[in-house]
């Protein structure tokens, strides 16, 4: 909690073999992290569905975190370089519909980096904190939806 | 009056070539007609909103319509047919997903009022008016018009849909199958998209040009590239086709005319962002690897929203851009 009162909510996909571990180890290591970054282990970040990314925003994620593991580390090969491609496309996208681009971050953490992921989340806090509230449904007004007829 | 089933057709934020579809049956039409009684098509036929509105709830078949929702008139209507009808149909694209007009979810009503009344410069307004719901002239008449709101509505963000008909227009085999599915009484089940599930692709004449794996170096735009005839995949040129991302039905009538798909026909079953979907399967064509030349390529496609939303920006997960 800032002085503004405002604790941005942070989405954080964490892949299962690296981000995950670093978190762990994070923990073990009793390292302090931001505690409203919210961690969704996926056994990949090339699993993260951009849609997973979009709908975040629209339920109130106010910034979304992908971190995956090393480049030429991927568990499953190349997954993280989908990622590295989908996220680099994905800013100018999101740029478009007027969310800063920051909003949106990728990272490399290793299992052994318990020290960068408590940096990267601070890090991301921070920024995201500066940015303010981004509250999607509010800002851009009712999103109607209506059921299928049964 | 006949006892034949009684249908609607209604148009709202649409250009009209959802109705000139129907009329392109052809022949075909005249079994339509044979088949049901037309009781309200305001482009084709002189029946008021008066008549709609002495039918009985649930006297019509069916309605369908055509064109997203703009006007509070068009929530008004629709409202009005979905009570009376069993069953709603969304008819083309606009209906389904908002269409061409939704990309106006990229402004609202100021942005738009702002350009089309005030900036245009062959506009004669000295007086900078726009239109309003309710005007008063000389002091005692009373005009009113529909409000007009910022943002254009897929039909199934108003009232409950049953059935969608996709494409820019449909196809008339599109079409036909579905007329012929209501009067057989062989339509799946509710909620389905009257089309085939598989994507484009699958069906592309172009399909065995397509190479094992598709390596973009750099996106083209379709009019910056003169080999668009040459018979082989868009995307592996590096101009954006929508096929991937699309459902197939439409009788791959661009990619015929040598043009890529822009996705009229919506997403196949289970995607829920046709856009997002496609700019997953573009990034992953991407060639390079290196860290510090992926956004370069991505730099040459100036325009994101345009080809990957051209139809479907108010059925997308954000819906609409962040004005304020």
């Amino acid at each position: 909690m800032t002085e503004t009162g405002f604790e941005p909510n942070i989405i954080a996909f964490v892949c299962n073999w690296c981000s995950y571990g670093g978190a762990d180890i994070a923990g073990s290591m009793r390292l302090k992290y931001p505690s409203n970054i919210k961690l969704i282990r996926v056994m990949c970040s090339g699993r993260v569905d951009p849609e997973f990314i979009m709908e975040a925003f629209r339920s109130g994620a106010d910034g979304v975190m992908v971190l995956g593991c090393h480049p030429n580390d991927c568990h499953y090969i190349e997954g993280n370089y989908k990622a590295l491609k989908r996220c680099n496309m994905l800013r100018p996208l999101l740029d478009q519909f007027n969310i800063e681009q920051d909003r949106l971050h990728l990272d490399w953490v290793s299992a052994s980096e318990g020290e960068k992921f408590a940096r990267v989340s601070r890090e991301m806090n921070e920024r995201i904190t500066k940015l303010g509230p981004l509250n999607w449904e509010k800002a851009i007004g009712p999103i109607r939806s209506m059921e299928v007829p049964s | 009056m006949s006892d034949k089933p009684k249908i609607a057709i209604y148009w709202c934020s649409s250009c009209g070539g959802c109705e000139e579809a129907v009329v392109d049956l052809n022949e075909a039409i005249l079994d339509v007609v044979d088949a049901v009684d037309i009781v309200f098509w305001p482009v084709a036929m002189d029946f008021k909103y008066e008549d709609v509105r002495k039918l009985k709830d649930g006297e019509l078949l069916a309605s369908f319509i055509n064109g997203g929702i703009r006007l509070s008139e068009q929530e008004e209507i629709v409202k009005l047919l979905r009570e009376k009808s069993q069953l709603v149909f969304a008819f083309g694209s606009c209906a389904v997903m908002g269409g061409v007009p939704g990309l106006a979810n990229m402004t609202d009503r100021e942005g738009i009022f702002t350009r089309v009344y005030k900036e245009i410069e062959s506009n004669d307004n000295p007086e900078n008016r726009v239109p309003e719901t309710e005007t008063k002239l000389d002091g005692k008449y009373d005009l009113e018009l529909p409000e007009f709101y910022d943002s254009v509505y897929p039909l199934d963000q108003i009232i409950p849909v049953d059935y969608y008909i996709p494409g820019c227009a449909p196809s008339p085999e599109t079409i036909t199958d579905a007329f012929t599915a209501i009067l057989e009484g062989k339509l799946p089940e509710k909620g389905s998209v009257l089309s085939p599930t598989k994507s484009l692709c699958d069906t592309c004449p172009r399909k065995d040009s397509k190479p094992d794996k598709i390596e973009i170096e750099r996106f083209v735009e379709p009019h910056r590239y003169d080999k668009l005839d040459d018979g082989r995949c868009f995307l592996e040129a590096g101009i954006i086709c929508m096929g991937p991302a699309t459902r197939g039905g439409c009788g791959e009538r661009c990619i015929n005319a040598n043009m890529p798909c822009r996705g009229c026909y919506g997403p196949p079953n289970n995607v829920k962002d046709q856009g997002v979907r496609m700019m997953s399967a573009l990034s992953s064509l991407i060639k390079t690897d290196e860290e510090k030349e992926i956004p370069k390529v991505i730099e040459t496609l100036p325009d994101l929203i345009g080809p990957l939303y051209m139809y479907g920006l108010p059925s997308s997960i954000l819906f609409r851009k962040k004005i304020k």
